[in-house]
């Protein structure tokens, strides 16, 4: 309580956060503060920590020190489904899906889990009209309503990916955390993937890591850069692009490969 | 070929309120249910065992089939119910109805207290746990054997009239009335549970628990709750054996009633609901038909049934059946 809280106008901040794994510090003195409204890459080379801190700040980890705050309120010891609801949501770097599940069940069921019905047993699915309607609506804006009636495990792989964002969309997030959403996805695809992510609503803010450095700056407003645990750098694309520790990091290890 | 059609029944929501709709075929099911009334009247008691553990493959089906919680214990709520419904009647109240919910509802309340186990594990690790609770309390029943009668079983157990105007005949006319009336109001409850939105957020458990939290779902809640409620259904078909054959045995609690609702359900086919239904029918007549030609070797058929379901009907033969039936309805259109 008496470390001292972020900026009041960050949307989702962490100070001073730090994890490690045994010997290995997957974040040190992590602390960035997120604006409402921006578009974030988080980018670094392998290892860096970025998927570490997207599980400290939704819960699935548990930070060793340091804070996270959401809008303000102090969230460190709030379980991972109370922070789904506060708006906090996120996608999986893997596909973290429901296989035997068509996708308009999933999505379905993640809009009944936040209108709180997924607990009523005596009423039957088709009575929540505007929780179908809406997952549908949903399924439709990111292209999936035609096949929204296949089983997920039979959906193309792209189509996976966009049901994981989908998913966490049905929970009306004021924050979207997406970890590679474009993973294994074909390199020319993965501009649409992100279309669609640029297109989402300006109340929502995106936070996502992509290695695709063309992706990064067509749909970044801002720009975190990870190394080894630690923030190296936050700022705008053109500063990021100028920045030499930046270019050390990554010409650097391109050279060494 | 299916999005045309399903549009036209009203897109999302007529697709989803088709699922939930009655088929024929259900209905067909039912109205079979009477016919040995009629056919086989000599068959009446086995008719009534056949419900009953069809009521108990159900109540496993809902927490295995549905919500993907495993369990090799579940004769223990099976067991409580028909120990409750048995001492009720044997000390004194032999009021059927009302010593079958009451059996019911302390199996509920004990499956409740267990589910805060349950809930935080999967997989093997709730394979050994339920398979430890099941001896714990089959041992706790042997050995207070005073209140139980042990291994002798327990005796002396009267059931009063149903509702003081049908007696429990020799024959198994109300016995098989009872079990099937309990079956079927029950497997109602069971019904639209599993098509509510509580149920496929059990199907999300099922399929993917980690993702559930992230979804802002309370999962652990959700697993205490199914549990509960399959140990007061599980109790329910446990009392409907004691009061209809009017004895319980140690075998109620065993291992063996815990395995064997298992392979009911898995040969009928789990997540389904008909699945256990169907498992009962099979295994219980093919129990009772290899019995008959050789009472000391008949689990050798029944062994022979599981491998052959498990290796040409992988999601038992429930599913069996609907794969065939929709290739035969696309032949002939």
């Amino acid at each position: 309580m008496n470390t001292p809280g972020p900026a009041s106008s960050s949307i989702l901040a962490t100070v001073g956060l730090q994890k490690s794994f045994g010997s290995l510090a997957a974040a040190r003195e992590v602390s960035v503060a997120i604006p409402p409204g921006v578009r974030y890459a988080l980018i670094g080379p392998n290892g860096a920590g970025k998927t570490t801190l997207i599980n400290l700040m939704t819960g699935m980890l548990r930070p060793d020190a340091g804070r996270i705050f959401l809008g303000g309120e102090d969230i460190t010891s709030v379980p991972p489904a109370e922070r789904v609801k506060r708006g906090l949501a996120r996608t999986f770097q893997i596909n973290t899906l429901f296989p035997r599940l068509t996708a308009l069940e999933a999505v379905t069921l993640a809009v009944c889990e936040r209108q709180g019905h997924a607990s009523t047993w005596w009423r039957s699915l088709p009575a929540y009209r505007d929780a179908i309607d809406e997952a549908y609506a949903i399924l439709g804006s990111l292209a999936l309503g035609a096949d929204c009636y296949r089983l997920t495990r039979t959906l193309a792989y792209g189509q996976q990916r966009l049901l994981e964002i989908a998913l966490a969309l049905a929970t009306r997030p004021k924050v979207l955390l997406l970890d590679e959403p474009a993973a294994g996805v074909p390199r020319g695809q993965s501009p649409a993937l992100f279309g669609a992510i640029a297109g989402l609503s300006r109340d929502i803010t995106v936070l996502f890591i992509e290695h695709d450095m063309d992706v990064v700056f067509r749909f970044a407003s801002r720009i975190i850069v990870m190394v080894g645990g630690r923030v190296l750098v936050e700022g705008t694309p053109q500063e990021i692009a100028a920045d030499a520790r930046v270019r050390e990091v990554y010409l650097g290890q391109t050279r060494h490969a | 070929m299916a999005t045309v059609s399903l549009e036209a029944v009203g897109g999302a929501h007529g697709y989803l309120r088709a699922q939930t709709r009655w088929r024929r075929s259900e209905i067909a099911f039912w109205l079979a249910t009477l016919l040995p009334f009629l056919l086989f009247p000599a068959y009446l008691q086995l008719a009534s065992q056949i419900a009953i553990t069809a009521l108990f493959a159900v109540s496993l089906d809902l927490i295995l089939g549905y919500a993907g919680i495993v369990s090799l214990g579940h004769a223990a709520f099976f067991g409580l119910g028909a120990y409750t419904a048995g001492l009720f009647s044997k000390f004194g109240w032999g009021e059927p109805l009302s010593g079958l919910i009451l059996a019911s509802a302390l199996a509920g309340v004990v499956g409740y207290a267990a589910s805060f186990v349950i809930a935080h594990f999967r997989h093997l690790a709730l394979i050994m746990i339920t398979l430890g609770m099941g001896l714990l309390l089959q041992e706790a029943a042997n050995s207070a054997s005073e209140l139980t009668g042990g291994v002798d079983g327990l005796q002396g157990v009267r059931m009063r009239p149903l509702f003081e105007l049908f007696p429990f005949d020799l024959w198994g006319r109300t016995a098989y009335t009872y079990s099937l009336a309990a079956l079927f109001l029950t497997f109602l409850v069971a019904r639209r549970l599993t098509h509510s939105p509580f149920g496929l957020s059990l199907r999300g458990i099922r399929e993917n628990a980690v993702r559930m939290p992230a979804l802002g779902a309370p999962s652990r809640t959700r697993v205490r709750q199914v549990y509960t409620i399959a140990a007061a259904m599980a109790g329910m078909a446990g009392a409907l054996l004691a009061q209809t054959t009017l004895t319980v045995s140690l075998e109620v609690l065993s291992f063996q009633r815990s395995a064997d609702v298992l392979v009911i359900l898995i040969l009928g086919g789990a997540g389904r609901l008909y699945g256990g239904v169907l498992g009962a029918i099979i295994y219980m007549v093919a129990r009772d038909q290899f019995s008959g030609i050789n009472p000391q070797y008949w689990y050798f058929w029944i062994g022979l049934l599981l491998i052959a379901v498990v290796l040409f009907l992988p999601n038992g033969i429930l599913a069996g059946l609907d794969r065939a039936a929709a290739r035969f309805r696309r032949r002939s259109p």
